[in-house]
């Protein structure tokens, strides 16, 4: 089994903020990330993808289709967008990066044409980062 | 979906790498320039990771201000412009990034209730890193 790492790049912007507390928890738990006008990120994504080696091409994934697809499934709609406005699953959920992973995931899972996916990596800032792996 | 999260702390602290089981040539042999009698100093980066279920009310898989807190209070008070040697956990054992790894590995998983430690993972230099996961397995990560 080799492992594959793509990387990709994007900017967004989001705020926290349950409905369901008061103004004050709201602020006592999400604290400087809980301003309605938001803050913003520029977020490293990591796609690991898990595959043997094709014996003809070598490849475990081609990277120029394994790119596409996430540009088409994740960068096209996050780059540039506000989280909590512009994106579905945070209608109803707090874009934190732990949702964003989960988010990545579902969009990417089952469409990597036979390869397996490994691992989502998102990195908020250098000292922050979320890993999901599929684990229910 | 199950979620790791990992954060990244800094702290500068000083160390000489001897061991009492060895003799000084020994020691000098084995440690080479970590074995200088004076000591000498790392900026360490600790990367500590831990996991669960994104609370649904919050997102989160614990709050990062919690997790910050708990390192402020518990962790870089003893190891903060420390001499590693000087500490109680090295006073019997030497104060190599593998020893260290484990010793922050037992003391976020000994007193940090909030979330499951997975996983420490210290840069000495920008050149080596270690990871300690309880003594689990890391292949499949």
């Amino acid at each position: 089994m080799v492992y594959l790492t793509r990387k990709a790049e994007f900017s967004a912007s989001h705020f926290y903020h349950n409905p369901k507390f008061s103004a004050e928890e709201n602020q006592r738990i999400f604290g400087k990330c809980n301003n309605p006008n938001g803050h913003g990120h520029n977020y490293v994504l990591e796609v690991t993808v898990a595959g043997e080696v094709d014996e003809r091409t070598g490849f475990v994934i081609d990277l120029k289709w394994l790119k596409d697809l996430m540009n088409r499934e994740v960068i096209d709609g996050l780059d540039h967008r506000h989280l909590n406005k512009e994106v579905p699953e945070f209608r109803d959920k707090i874009p934190t990066t732990e949702n964003l992973a989960i988010a990545i995931w579902n969009r990417l899972a089952g469409k990597l044409d036979g390869a397996k996916l490994h691992r989502v990596r998102v990195y908020e800032t250098d000292d922050l980062f979320v890993d999901v792996y599929g684990e229910a | 979906m199950k979620a790791h999260l990992t954060r990244r702390y800094r702290f500068s602290a000083s160390h000489r790498l001897h061991s009492p089981h060895f003799t000084d040539q020994q020691n000098s042999e084995i440690y080479g320039k970590c074995n200088h009698p004076f000591g000498h100093g790392h900026n360490y980066k600790v990367e500590v990771t831990v996991s669960g279920h994104p609370d649904p009310e919050t997102g989160m898989v614990c709050s990062l201000s919690d997790l910050d807190g708990f390192v402020e209070r518990t962790i870089m008070p003893c190891f903060q412009l420390s001499n590693l040697n000087e500490l109680d956990a090295f006073r019997n054992r030497v104060p190599t990034t593998e020893n260290l790894s484990r010793e922050l590995f037992h003391l976020f998983s000994g007193q940090f209730r909030l979330a499951k430690v997975e996983k420490i993972r210290i840069e000495e230099t920008m050149m080596n890193s270690f990871e300690y996961a309880g003594g689990r397995e890391l292949e499949e990560q």
